[in-house]
């Protein structure tokens, strides 16, 4: 049982804070992890992804190899697409639909859309309208953490559990209102997958 | 013992605690600035009194671990693969001195250059200086062998390196840890001129140096981190250094690997156990990340006697970082996917923040050299490099840390005047001083533009040797104060900048102008606004 994500988005995004979640659910499993980040120049605005490797098997590659990812899971709609060659042909494309929006020639963004629909499997979920709505806009990383949860081999709880000790030293509220994204983004692809 | 979920780097920095040591030493670099940070915020490391404060630059850092190894004591320096060109005559020499305390030189390279302006392999430095690799292939490795590496040095009586790719660095996976050693107790070195490298003693101790070597390799031989796996099908063995075993195996998680492996992690190269492979197997894939050091090792220059393959002969690209899928192919195996990128991705290249100084720096600078034309501005290594991108197209090189203002100085003299240098404030005082006082001494007509945002900035925001001290430091080697400047980088001021940088374009001698303003990812930094305060900034 393994599960290969890529997680994409832009420096700064908040991909590692999902990234540091499932990490310490996986941890709870007793599963295997690794986890690969970019840091240094390339964070500064440009495109950032972190290969992440789940498994209840020893991990050897820190590198996804093209084709084998189970999900793509991306807090911006073009970054899903760059990663398409890592996609394995039954894996999910998860992404946000709000773009982010910091360079001059930024494709037109309904052919973004539609690029991401030719997928076969794909969930295009609005994340920074569901964080707004809950009333944490910050929150829309993790709302898409919850949106492609149904495909991460990882309890559900665990992954609850792991937002509890990411953010516990922020207070109560904090931690309340990340959990309430995290369902938000669940239910969303529940009803939508 | 515990287990961490750690970095690779991080994995490094609690091997080297575990192992007793004493001090880290290091000038920030990607991929390498996480093992420093992890001991600069370790409560035991604090307790201890353990060395961990940022030094000058590589070079400084080199020595001074260097020292804390005559001193009796386990230390260790980490840097990027370039920062080793920096530390490069302390690094040769501090082979032929030996070691007395354990000493591990960490250089983590950066293949397919991430962050970097090359892709160097560090391996060619250690066999150049003639001392053992540690090449971890995990996180596990990368903390047993900083853990391992000051027995091994102590043992041998020499540094030890401890090579590094980005991949590992950055990747974080569980680590279990070993038992606390304690430090060193202080201890002068047995032979008191064995530090002394006066050609006759030093003639001694390189002779020394390479008597040594066939201890070396039986380190190596035997060494629990060099692992020969044999296999039926000897048509085909794969000799696999460091993380490029990760790839290797990660292509047969599923189906058997039927041909004999040599797994190298340790050097100079296990010369029995590869002496095997090359006789046992009609033919030797070498895969290593990085250049094809090994693979040319084996290869030498006559194709006879065992054919070997890898990057030099096209099996693997000859440049860049390696992966799962390129492996694959070198060992025929199929590729999944073939699937392209659709063309409506655009490129998305890394950019200087919103509201940062460095870019009303820049306006400035464009505005006010119109009027001299273009190609002058000569750059250096950090955030600001980025002005080399649209819409600011403001720098003409980028080379080396300090390389600006003695690039400037070279083309002043070639008769490009005015010629521009722009360095940062934490670049400055790593390499940019002594090309300042080369200008100085011949009043070159370069204007140098130190651009302060407090902090080394690229980086993640570590401290700059440079707060509070630019004015003193170039009005100490000669710069006259009238033509050191000062402003405040702002929308607001950008008349009042434009005028100042015409001004100082047009004087025959050496100007500094200083950009001042706060780097904006650290404005949460409430430890720098406070020394900031201080100092009346």
């Amino acid at each position: 049982m393994k599960t290969d994500l890529i997680l994409a988005g832009v420096g700064g995004q908040g991909i590692l804070s999902i990234a540091a979640t499932i990490g310490m659910a996986a941890l709870d499993n007793n599963l295997y992890l690794k986890q690969a980040e970019v840091h240094g120049m390339s964070q500064r605005g440009g495109d950032v992804q972190s290969n992440m490797r789940i498994s209840d098997n020893e991990i050897f590659s820190d590198l996804i190899p093209k084709g084998g990812a189970d999900i793509i899971l991306s807090v911006e709609p073009m970054e899903s697409l760059r990663y398409l060659p890592f996609l394995s042909k039954d894996g999910w494309l998860v992404t946000n639909t709000t773009p982010y929006n910091n360079i001059p020639n930024y494709p037109n963004e309904d052919e973004v859309i539609n690029e991401i629909k030719k997928q076969k499997n794909y969930i295009l979920i609005d994340a920074d309208s569901i964080a707004a709505e809950i009333g944490s806009k910050r929150s829309s990383n993790i709302v898409m953490l919850g949106a492609a949860s149904p495909f991460i081999n990882i309890p559900f709880e665990s992954l609850e559990e792991g937002l509890r000790k990411i953010f516990g030293r922020k207070g109560e509220k904090i931690v309340d209102l990340n959990i309430a994204a995290l369902r938000a983004g669940r239910k969303f692809t529940e009803e939508n997958r | 013992m515990q287990k961490l979920l750690l970095l690779g780097d991080e994995a490094i920095a609690q091997g080297a605690l575990d192992g007793g040591m004493s001090g880290v030493y290091a000038y920030p670099g990607t991929p390498s600035t996480e093992i420093t940070e992890y001991v600069q915020a370790s409560e035991y490391a604090n307790e201890k009194n353990i060395h961990s404060k940022w030094s000058a630059n590589e070079k400084t850092a080199m020595e001074a671990a260097l020292g804390m190894s005559y001193a009796g004591k386990r230390s260790m320096v980490c840097m990027k693969h370039v920062g080793l060109n920096v530390a490069a005559d302390a690094f040769m020499n501090s082979a032929i001195t030996g070691v007395n305390g354990g000493l591990i030189v960490v250089s983590a390279d950066d293949p397919s250059m991430h962050s970097s302006q090359n892709e160097q392999d560090s391996r060619f430095y250690a066999k150049f200086a003639m001392i053992p690799i540690l090449e971890p292939t995990n996180q596990q490795e990368a903390y047993e062998m900083a853990y391992y590496g000051f027995e091994l040095s102590e043992k041998l009586k020499v540094p030890v390196m401890l090579r590094i790719t980005t991949r590992l660095a950055h990747s974080r996976a569980g680590v279990e840890t070993m038992e606390l050693k304690k430090q060193n107790e202080g201890s002068l070195p047995e032979n008191p001129k064995q530090f002394i490298l006066l050609p006759a003693i030093a003639r001694v101790n390189y002779k020394g140096l390479l008597a040594n070597q066939i201890n070396m390799e039986a380190f190596s031989e035997k060494s629990d981190y060099n692992n020969y796996y044999d296999a039926d099908d000897k048509s085909l063995g794969i000799i696999a250094c460091g993380i490029a075993y990760n790839y290797l195996m990660d292509n047969y998680q599923d189906k058997k690997l039927n041909h004999p492996v040599l797994k190298i992690s340790q050097y100079p190269i296990p010369r029995d156990k590869v002496n095997k492979l090359l006789k046992d197997c009609d033919k030797v894939l070498v895969l290593e990340e990085g250049a094809p050091i090994v693979e040319e090792m084996l290869k030498g220059y006559q194709e006879t006697g065992t054919l070997i393959t890898g990057r030099l002969d096209g099996a693997l690209p000859r440049d860049g970082e390696l992966n799962p899928t390129l492996v694959a192919k070198s060992l025929g195996l199929d590729s999944v996917n073939d699937i392209e990128i659709p063309s409506i991705v655009e490129a998305r290249p890394p950019a200087m923040c919103q509201g940062c100084g460095h870019i009303d720096a820049y306006l400035a600078l464009n505005e006010a050299i119109k009027e001299y034309g273009k190609g002058r501005v000569f750059a250096d290594i950090g955030c600001y490099t980025l002005g080399a991108l649209a819409p600011y197209n403001a720098i003409n090189s980028c080379v080396d840390m300090g390389a600006s203002i003695t690039m400037a100085k070279g083309a002043s003299d070639a008769g490009l005047v005015p010629a521009v240098a722009v360095i940062g404030d934490s670049t400055f005082t790593h390499s940019g001083i002594t090309g300042l006082i080369d200008a100085v001494s011949e009043n070159s007509p370069i204007t140098v533009i130190i651009s302060d945002n407090y902090v080394a900035g690229m980086t993640g925001g570590q401290d700059s040797k440079a707060l509070g001290k630019i004015e003193d430091i170039c009005q100490g080697v000669g710069v006259k104060p009238e033509h050191i400047r000062v402003f405040k980088p702002t929308k607001k001021n950008m008349e009042e900048m434009i005028e100042l940088i015409k001004e100082e374009l047009a004087y025959d001698g050496v100007s500094v102008i200083v950009p001042r303003r706060q780097c904006v990812q650290t404005m949460r930094n409430k430890e720098l606004i406070a020394r900031v305060k201080d100092l009346n900034l």
